[in-house]
């Protein structure tokens, strides 16, 4: 018998958690040493790839890798709270340990088609998380990328994940311009108000730049719609996206879209492959 | 060829069933057949058409993955997988016996599933060529020769002997395992029965089903047709096409609280149910019409793309005799293969 599966877990550790915004948590996890102790990670991957986490006896689900795979310290996830399973997560406390196993799926091609490239992160609300790894590798790779420029809104100033991380590393970076914006004015926020896609329109830009987009389906759909309008073609586009998954692997058929399964032949995809497939996402 | 007489097929259960578990068609009360583990004086159904196909014994309807222990914050792993013991499933009809192509192809993919590759490594199939091809039988539009039946050991009945032909490495290992029961025999009578099955078969009602209409090219195309809603308009949702299909293979993976620790485990799903794809934040597919969509799509046209043209379907006939309400795969295609 095969001495592995894939199917059966690893165990990790949460060593920090960190209440984002009111309910997105961003959890720390390690791996546990031989020894006992917690440090690490459980496994390497690439910027966009997922894991399933579970916590046995509530369910298993598949999270984007939230840290950077330059990061060798630890993984992290942010999480939003809107289910079962993402419930029982913020209820946990540093210390707990959960199981793991991964990573799944492709990677955005930071290595290959983004290198070189300038690049143009939009994201809405929870969709920054899978962005976060890219735009941190892409950091610690600065000389293989171009011009690199980060527009994220959400709902509310309170709404913005990563907030400390975003003020003080990415806008305090010369090498980055970064444009936030939230949905309704509100106090102690004199930034941008406006939704994603119009804002992208306003700031109008460079048509050099190859985009990742993440966010609510309805924020890439009319994002998606802008960029086209400003010039930009579905080539220079790349998303990820996100269903339900049991295997992870393309067996259990739960993420089967065309001949396409999310879980490995995705999550990232270019919108002109997106074309070929129907729209089931 | 080597052969047994039919008289003597007691015998040769017997001698299989003292080394190794084995399975055969029966009869039941109620006229169909189902496959029962082998015990003295049961008798071979003259019926192979199963109610459920072989697939059982491969990818159970249920199965325990992984038990986890949980302690205070701490979770202990514990792999409970062991070497499968060896079994035999004999009288395996063509068609089911092609529906391990396809599922192999599934479950021994890169990453392969040491659960299913457990059982295809520890079982034997014996498959038995078909003499009574009913009429919802439509094997032969997949390429399947019903007299021809693949499998590690193919078995011919002409009513009077059962001969023999291993097809691979395990296979011979059983007739060699059985050999002091075989001997040699005249296949004159054999290639009779096969003659008048493939002439039933040329007179079956779906013998000209075609399936060029479809492949993994015809992807946008049908998945637009118009037909989908009309076909799938009194779909109940019920999923007995999916269970009792030989090449469904989707699943769920649950766990169980037994009061004692956790038992992780998957079971058979079906996509035409409605919480399949429902997630915490929404459903990408609603109505049954998209559910419905998937399971023939899938089969029709998605399988076939990634699969070098291999459908998902081997015609076995099941889902059109099962469904409660006469909808099946072979309505479909003829739906769709008219423009």
């Amino acid at each position: 018998m095969n001495a592995i599966d894939t199917l059966i877990p690893h165990i990790g550790v949460v060593t920090d958690i960190r209440q984002d915004t009111p309910d997105v948590k961003t959890f720390r996890v390690n791996a546990i040493q031989p020894d006992g102790t917690a440090s690490g990670k459980v496994f390497e991957h690439m910027p966009g790839q997922c894991a399933m986490l579970s916590i046995p006896g509530v369910g298993e689900g598949m999270f984007s890798i939230t840290s950077s795979p330059t990061n060798n310290e630890f993984m992290e996830f942010s999480i939003k709270k809107c289910g079962c399973l993402t419930s029982w997560l913020h209820a946990m406390e540093v210390g707990q340990q959960i199981t793991i196993r991964g990573p799944y799926g492709n990677n955005f091609p930071v290595e290959t088609e983004l290198k070189g490239k300038d690049l143009l992160f939009i994201a809405g609300g929870i969709g920054l998380a899978p962005l976060r790894s890219v735009i941190n590798y892409v950091r610690d790779n600065r000389e293989n990328y171009g011009d690199v420029q980060i527009i994220y809104g959400s709902r509310s100033k309170d709404d913005l994940v990563d907030y400390q991380e975003i003020i003080n590393e990415w806008e305090a970076d010369p090498n980055i311009q970064v444009n936030l914006t939230i949905d309704r004015e509100q106090e102690g926020w004199d930034g941008h108000v406006g939704f994603v896609p119009n804002y992208v329109k306003e700031l109008n830009p460079s048509l050099s730049k190859t985009v990742l987009i993440c966010g609510p389906p309805i924020m890439i759909k009319f994002t998606l719609a802008g960029l086209k309008e400003l010039g930009f073609t579905e080539t220079q586009v790349y998303t990820t996206m996100e269903l339900r998954m049991k295997c992870a692997v393309g067996k259990c058929g739960r993420c089967n879209i065309g001949d396409k399964y999310v879980c490995k032949d995705g999550p990232v995809f270019r919108f002109d492959q997106l074309d070929e497939l129907p729209d089931e996402y | 060829m080597l052969k047994i007489s039919v008289e003597k097929i007691d015998e040769l259960f017997k001698a299989i069933a003292e080394k190794q578990t084995l399975y055969i068609p029966t009869d039941r009360e109620d006229g169909a057949s189902e496959y029962k583990k082998y015990e003295d004086g049961m008798k071979l159904s003259g019926n192979l058409n199963t109610l459920r196909s072989a697939k059982d014994f491969f990818f159970p309807q249920t199965e325990n993955l992984a038990d986890f222990k949980m302690e205070g914050k701490k979770i202990e792993v514990i792999d409970i997988r062991e070497e499968a013991e060896d079994f035999v499933v004999f009288g395996v009809r063509a068609c089911d016996a092609r529906s391990f192509t396809i599922l192999d192809k599934v479950f021994l993919s890169d990453p392969v599933d040491s659960y299913y590759k457990n059982r295809r490594d520890h079982g034997t199939i014996v498959t038995m060529a078909c003499t009574k091809p009913a009429e919802t039988c439509f094997c032969q539009t997949f390429g399947i020769d019903p007299t021809e039946p693949e499998g590690d050991v193919a078995c011919w009945s002409d009513g009077e002997s059962i001969f023999f032909k291993a097809n691979t490495e395990k296979g011979q290992a059983f007739v060699d395992s059985v050999s002091g029961l075989l001997e040699d025999g005249d296949t004159t009578k054999l290639d009779e029965t096969k003659a008048k099955t493939k002439e039933i078969m040329g007179k079956l009602p779906l013998a000209n089903l075609s399936t060029e209409a479809f492949g993994g090219d015809k992807l946008m195309e049908h998945f637009k047709s118009e037909k989908w809603a009309e076909l799938s308009e009194s779909c109940l949702g019920c999923g007995t096409c999916t269970f009792v299909c030989p090449t469904c293979q989707c699943y769920d993976i649950k766990d169980f609280n037994t009061g004692n620790g956790i038992k992780r485990f998957r079971c058979w799903d079906s996509c035409m149910y409605s919480d399949f794809t429902k997630m915490a934040h929404g459903n990408i597919r609603n109505s049954q019409l998209e559910r419905f969509r998937q399971r023939f799509m899938h089969k029709l046209v998605y399988f076939p793309s990634n699969n070098n043209g291999e459908f998902g379907c081997v015609g076995c006939g099941r889902c059109m005799s099962k469904c409660p309400i006469s909808m099946n795969i072979v309505k479909v295609m003829k739906a769709l293969e008219v423009k």
